[in-house]
């Protein structure tokens, strides 16, 4: 259990920095109220509803959580202590379980505001909203860890760029603004191979239609497969990367 | 421990340990062997290697050829091994800049396998000997550079290693915080095995059980201080206190005694024999007003000018 040790101190690196910190929790629920307005202003009502809105949402802030993790790990690979901790009898999968488990609580209260102003909103929950929840949590965890191969294998000033070619691709790729089966074609087979339209219609039909777990188990099977990818890859690079 | 039934009794072994970096050999087919115990020092200029092969004891670099064992533990084959018993204080300062000293402390222990209430006793300890007890609750990101440094070389020392690896570690503090940390070094002597680098030569000739001198990759010399000042002793140095030496002069009397040393008020020189006549008639009239001459014992200091033809910068 050494790696919690790290765990903590990364949790407090950024707990200690809580301008960033209230950006990264505040980003999905400040797009919610945007998007919510916009959609009455353009009466375009039934996209736009805050059941519909809020598991695109959460996912598209989930989308700036692959950048704030990338940049810690990135960041930190540059200084001298990362160094000096793996001296220390850590293993690869220990750096990046502590890397990434500080982000656990951040995706929660991401969502947490996110579903709370949906529902001031009038947000309607018709399935289980634990299963809602879930489905998005991994998600979560999901972008935390495709995080930290970026950490991994760029450096910082290189980070953001990345990152925000991945919120824009997730954006037009995730079905969060416009339904994926509305534009078809190649959008289509890419936006499905990818774990994020999962989350987001998982999370849907279980919001909107009721669905049960069995309804939704492929996109949640599909999105824990690619959270376990993503982990398993970010252990790989990290033991490539941190010998030179 | 496998190293002691093996009748190992080298703590560090390299076994022509080397690190190419592009044409670069910056650790040139290093052998050394290092007791338990033992406080061996790593003496060299700039870019000699020295920390070139620290990082590859450690296993953060690997090494182009060559391998070394760490109390018999492989640090090719086994570095998880090597990394249970070892600590290093890095050159570069390394904390963690929003936590505070005394997490900075725990973190290091807790990593390295300590229980809570051991972690807490030493790190205690730790914060007063290097004068950091009333700044302990402060994120260390407000510590000045030399406090931050003093935090840094504390935190290498948490674990309790058996192998322990000092990078440099009086560099950039003050005479008070360095006899504090030498103070500390000798107290850990004979119970653990430190290597330990340095410019300052008072440094090693203070603490080290033995020195190997490096140069451009290489061992140089290698001994206890006395036997490298003995291997010298029979240079003879001569100190001369002058005023108005010019550069000129200096290099004239180079091509005489290739040793030549400026220092703050005159000039040493250094040779196997030296003629006291020859040197006030070369400089005399070179306009040198002479105020004193006075022969004295090779320091580590001249060893190494001797042997390096370099001089070690502070
Ligand atoms: N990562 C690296 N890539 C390329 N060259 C390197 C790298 N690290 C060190 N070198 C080179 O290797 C040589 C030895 O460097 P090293 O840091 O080991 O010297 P040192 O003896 O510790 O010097 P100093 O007293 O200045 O700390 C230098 O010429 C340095 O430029
Ligand atoms: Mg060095």
């Amino acid at each position: 259990m050494r790696f919690a040790e790290l765990a903590i101190r990364n949790f407090k690196e950024m707990w200690r920095d809580p301008i960033s910190m209230g950006l990264e929790i505040g980003i999905p629920a400040g797009f919610l109220v945007i998007f919510w307005a916009l959609g009455r202003s353009m009466g375009n009502e039934s996209f736009f509803t805050p059941t519909m809105l809020v598991p695109g949402i959460a996912v598209f802030g989930f989308t700036f959580l692959v950048m704030f993790s990338a940049v810690v790990l990135a960041h930190d690979r540059e200084s001298a202590l990362l160094s000096r901790l793996l001296t220390a009898p850590l293993k690869p999968r220990d750096f990046i379980l502590s890397y990434s488990l500080p982000y656990i609580p951040v995706v929660i209260l991401q969502m947490a505001l996110c579903f709370g102003i949906g529902a001031v909103l009038g947000l309607e929950i018709l399935g289980n909203a634990g299963l809602a929840f879930l489905i998005l949590l991994v998600m979560g965890i999901c972008c935390v860890e495709l995080g930290m191969i970026l950490g991994l294998l760029f450096a910082v000033n290189q980070v953001s760029g990345v990152g925000s070619a991945i919120i824009t691709l997730v954006a037009l790729l995730g079905g969060i603004w416009i339904d994926l089966g509305t534009i078809g074609g190649v959008f289509y087979s890419v936006g499905n191979a990818l774990p994020f339209a999962h989350a987001i219609n998982g999370a849907r039909d279980v919001m909107v239609y009721g669905a049960g777990f069995s309804g939704i188990a492929t996109d949640f099977y599909w999105v824990l497969g690619y959270t376990v990818v993503f982990f398993a890859l970010g252990i790989f690079l990290f033991r490539r990367r941190m010998v030179e | 421990m496998s190293y002691r039934t093996n009748g190992n009794r080298f703590a560090i072994q390299t076994f022509s340990l080397s690190k190419k970096f592009g044409d670069l050999i910056a650790v040139d087919g290093i052998d050394l062997s290092i007791k338990e115990g033992e406080l061996f020092s790593l003496l060299g200029p700039n870019g000699a290697g020295k920390t070139t092969a620290i990082k590859m004891l450690c296993c953060l670099l690997r090494p182009s050829s060559g391998t070394a064992t760490v109390m018999g533990h492989d640090i090719n084959e086994d570095p998880m091994a090597v990394k249970q018993i070892i600590d290093v204080s890095p050159q570069e300062t390394a904390i963690a800049e929003h936590l505070n000293a005394w997490e900075n402390l725990s973190l290091m222990g807790r990593i390295h396998g300590l229980a809570k209430e051991e972690v807490k006793k030493r790190s205690g300890e730790l914060l007063e000997m290097v004068g950091l007890t009333k700044r302990a609750k402060e994120q260390v990101r407000k510590f000045s550079g030399g406090m931050k440094r003093r935090l840094s070389i504390a935190m290498a020392l948490v674990s309790d290693p058996q192998v322990l690896f000092l990078d440099e570690p009086t560099l950039g503090l003050d005479p008070q915080s360095r006899r504090g940390i030498w103070e500390h070094i000798a107290e850990l002597k004979g119970r653990k095995t430190i290597l330990l680098t340095t410019h300052y030569l008072e440094e090693a000739d203070a603490l080290a059980d033995r020195i190997a001198i490096i140069d451009e990759g290489k061992i140089a010399a290698l001994g206890t201080p006395q036997e490298l000042k003995d291997s010298i002793s029979d240079m003879q140095v001569m100190v001369v206190r002058a005023k108005n030496l010019t550069p000129d002069a200096i290099e004239g009397l180079k091509k005489i005694y290739p040793e030549v040393k400026a220092t703050e008020d005159g000039i040493e020189i250094r040779a196997k024999e030296l003629s006291f006549y020859e040197i006030v008639d070369y400089l005399r009239p070179r306009g040198a007003a002479i105020q004193s001459t006075s022969l004295k014992q090779p320091t580590l200091d001249d060893v190494f000018l001797h042997l390096t033809g370099k001089e070690l910068r502070e």
